[in-house]
């Protein structure tokens, strides 16, 4: 992976950068010993690494504005971070950057239940958002499987998703408000606690802007009420493109489940054989959760297993209890583990229209063949956006490199029919350089437009999102 | 081909034509079909292509020509038991004008409707968008799947913009199957406190209600009414109905209403703002803190009020000439129908901070550097 030179003027004024920067937010929350900046050397693409120059821990957002405004003035370029659970590397530093971490800013500054809006500092993980309002009936719908530990920031830089947003949407559909601070150190409030922002949805804009607009140190988000219940159905089938329409007529039928999540065999076999989970041995296995009370599940899961019987399948398990609702849940939240089991993996995530879900497997399977490298495939059905999980050995010479091609060509498939590079984890660097194959250059000069209105001198989380090619000339701009 | 789906000649020969335009020189004034035409008009634009749509019903989504009118799109997803979730409002009536919206005007005005307080707005429901800009580009953003992430996000950017980046030429819509039954829960006689207290408790049940809104006393003798909407699988709609009526018991007796006909006109009208037709006056649509809403009223003192979206929506008729953002501290308030001087002289749009103000500046001196299109537009 290409990576611009750094800068050796800002190497060289290292001792002043980080005096400044002691002299605003006190010894503690500079970093720049070179054992202790490693710490921040990747995210989730842990490939890929590279210490920054000094790594800060600011607790406010005038805390915030003070570094990038001492970084504005000397010309360093900033790499915002939330938990570092990227898994597209969005969090990568540059030898020559500063990282800016939110990890110190976690208050929870309002719950108001009434408005249904809770108003956070960004460093929070997502699960505490949901652990604060919890008790009282609500919970934060985005919920990406790193949950536990990514924060709120980092959410909405990638503009997150997760399992449940079928039915409940993304980040930016649940995003209200925000208090960011700009590259020059500015800080601005857009939106509120109100529906809908005004004038140009700047929001918008922001949301899934991966650290390229500005850093968003305050968020309000939507709260919802609990659902009374939730349980699921498992569904296997021998076949993939079955397993296939049966998701499309679920769809058509007018059901709208929570989630539809999508398992192939070779992703069967590992989990089973990690956990076991007792999953049928099948080609292709469905689990699909409705929510409401008792009476509203039963009728759901009736008119979905009326569906699937249509299609033949080799196996329905509904589930009657809490216990097996985890049972059937087991598998499917072991697989990236169990896929682990096996070796080094890589995981992809292009979105692909749900009707061309048995191709694009096939076609997978061919290219696994191909390369001689394993794929593996777990992803949410109902929206078409797919995981496949490629197999490597690092310690392999070649290895890593033949598994990002065979990446990149499946995510070059998932565009050619329809499709999208990336549905939930972003582009960051890793898919920086197949953006072309996405979008025109016209389309991605309109992108890079944006950001030279937020961020005329190109400062914040630099060669990322954009081919590097593409972004060359403004980046000398410094 | 396009990246919002299948190659699409009469789209793509407006787009090549209209940029062509565009960069000889011409000013346009987007008018879509004219329901919210607010700007100076300037020039002509083209007639965009009124019948290319590309649907796929088992992938709830829709790529159509900017175009097409909202009626022809909403009776092409009714055959396949689907419609637009954000419900489409159509205020023309309301404005005082004679034309059917086009999924363009629709998707430029981010209009949405009574649902958007659980479902999402408009903007919420928008997968892809090509628009010309104001330097003669044609540009595409996201697509048309579900999930997407890659690259910044001018779909969002676009919806809403009122034309003032660009003229949008194709959109991809989420779709959103039709409920098999549609009821509505009515509570009379509560103050505005009240019955905010009472949209705001329903919204908090785990019930699903999709919308909450609330109507003063008529002058033809009808209570002040509290309506609760909630939308499913009969089985599903009654056993909630049920559950919803105890868990607002504290606010008094409540009403269902059960006839699918009368609920369809209902909420129609509260999303059209009808009850504004024909009363003279000014009328103002604001966002605020549903909780802030009901002493927002009392201050300002409306005509009529329709609270929609949990109170988190308000329409006020005001007598001519009113600033009904003097009495504001926070959300925003767009004027919406008015004579021509007091638009002049309060501003459709909202001011906003500095900071917001010199980021959209920037952001329409890089789409339309020449303002060719839309002209003094929301500035």
């Amino acid at each position: 992976m290409q990576m611009p030179a750094p800068n050796t003027d800002v190497l060289s004024r290292k001792p002043e950068l980080v005096s400044k920067l002691r002299a605003v937010l006190g010894g503690q929350a500079v970093i720049d010993a070179p054992e202790e900046v490693k710490a921040y050397e990747c995210d989730a693409l842990a490939a890929y690494r590279c210490p920054p120059l000094v790594a800060v821990l600011p607790s406010t957002t005038e805390e915030v504005a003070q570094v990038l405004r001492i970084c504005f003035e000397m010309g360093v370029p900033v790499v915002p971070r939330g938990a570092g659970t990227s898994l597209a590397g969005g969090a990568l530093p540059t030898s020559d950057c500063v990282i800016l971490g939110v990890a110190r800013m976690r208050d929870v500054l309002e719950v108001d239940f009434p408005n249904r809006v809770i108003k956070v500092q960004t460093g929070i993980t997502n699960l505490s958002v949901t652990g604060e309002v919890e008790s009282d009936g609500f919970f934060y719908a985005p919920d990406p499987s790193s949950q536990l530990a990514c924060a709120i920031a980092g959410n909405i830089a990638m503009n997150s998703g997760g399992a449940h947003c079928l039915k409940y949407g993304v980040t930016t559909n649940n995003l209200l408000g925000v208090k960011m601070v700009l590259a020059d150190g500015e800080i601005v409030d857009i939106g509120g606690d109100h529906m809908d922002a005004s004038g140009l949805d700047l929001l918008g804009v922001i949301c899934g802007s991966e650290g390229q607009l500005g850093i968003v140190t305050e968020a309000t988000l939507r709260i919802l009420p609990k659902p009374e219940g939730a349980r699921p159905v498992l569904i296997g089938f021998d076949n993939n493109e079955v397993a296939g329409t049966c998701v499309s007529d679920i769809i058509k039928s007018g059901l709208i489940p929570v989630a539809i999540e999508f398992m192939d065999r070779p992703c069967i076999r590992a989990t089973e054989d990690f956990a076991k989970a007792g999953y049928p041995d099948c080609e292709a296995l469905l689990i699909i959760e409705v929510e409401g009370s008792d009476a509203e599940i039963d009728d759901q899961l009736a008119r979905i297993v009326t569906i699937a019987e249509r299609h033949n399948p080799v196996e329905i398990r509904e589930s009657t209890s809490p216990e097996e609702s985890a049972r059937i849940w087991l598998g499917r939240k072991s697989a990236f583990g169990a896929m682990g089991q096996l070796g080094d993996y890589m995981c992809l995530d292009g979105t692909i229209p749900v009707g061309e879900l048995p191709y694009v497997l096939k076609r997978i399977g061919e290219l696994s063949k191909d390369y001689g490298l394993g794929v593996g495939n777990v992803f949410h059905a109902g929206d078409g956006n797919m995981h496949p999980l490629i197999l490597y050995n690092a310690n392999k010479e070649g290895d890593l490199e033949k598994c990002e091609a065979l990446g990149a060509d499946i995510l070059r498939l998932c565009v050619d029919v329809g499709g999208c590079l990336t549905g939930e984890h972003g582009v960051g660097i890793e898919k920086r350089d197949l953006m072309t194959h996405q979008y025109t250059l016209d389309d991605l000069e309109a992108q890079m437009n944006v950001k030279d209105v937020f961020d005329p001198s190109w400062m914040l989380n630099p060669a990322k999102v954009f081919p590097l090619a593409a972004s060359t000339t403004r980046r000398g701009q410094l | 081909m396009s990246i919002l789906g299948a190659n699409n000649p009469a789209v793509a020969a407006w787009e090549a034509q209209l940029a062509e335009q565009v960069r000889a020189g011409d000013t346009h004034l987007i008018t879509g079909a004219g329901s919210s035409r607010i700007g100076l008009a300037t020039g002509v634009a083209l007639k965009a292509p009124d019948q290319a749509w590309d649907y796929d019903a088992s992938a709830l989504t829709l790529t159509t020509s900017a175009g097409v009118p909202v009626d022809v799109i909403q009776s092409i997803l009714a055959k396949e038991g689907q419609r637009l979730g954000f419900e489409p409002p159509n205020l023309a009536p309301m404005l005082g004008r004679d034309c059917a919206g086009t999924i363009g005007g629709l998707v430029a005005t981010n209009a949405s409707g009574p649902s958007r307080v659980t479902v999402g707005a408009c903007r919420d429901f928008c997968l892809g968008v090509g628009f010309v800009d104001g330097q003669g580009r044609v540009i595409k953003n996201g697509g048309r799947v579900m999930k997407n992430v890659t690259g910044l996000d001018l779909v969002k950017l676009m919806a809403g913009s009122h034309g003032t980046l660009g003229l949008i030429t194709e959109v991809s819509l989420k779709t959103q199957p039709i409920p098999e039954m549609i009821v509505t829960l009515v509570v009379e006689g509560l103050s505005e406190g009240e019955a905010v207290a009472a949209m705001s408790a329903a919204l908090g049940t785990p019930y699903s209600v999709t919308g909450a809104a609330h109507l003063r006393a008529d002058k033809n003798g009808a209570p002040a009414r509290t309506l609760i909407r909630i939308e499913g699988f009969e089985h599903s709609v009654t056993y909630r109905t049920k559950a919803l009526q105890n868990a607002l018991a504290g606010f008094g007796a409540s009403d269902v209403i059960w006839d699918a006909g009368e609920n369809a006109t209902l909420w129609a009208s509260i999303r059209d703002v009808a009850r504004f037709q024909d009363a003279m006056g000014d009328v103002w649509r604001l966002s605020v803190k549903p909780s802030d809403a009901p002493k927002l009223v009392e201050a300002v003192l409306p005509e009529d009020v329709i609270y929609d979206w949990g109170g988190g929506r308000l329409w006020l008729l005001t007598k001519p000439d009113t600033d009904v953002r003097a009495y504001m501290k926070a959300g925003h308030a767009t004027l919406v129908r008015a004579s021509d001087a007091t638009k002049q002289a309060l501003g459709v749009f909202q001011p906003e901070n500095a900071v917001v103000t010199k980021i959209s500046a920037g952001l329409r001196g890089k789409f339309d550097p020449m303002q060719k299109f839309n002209r003094g537009m929301m500035s």
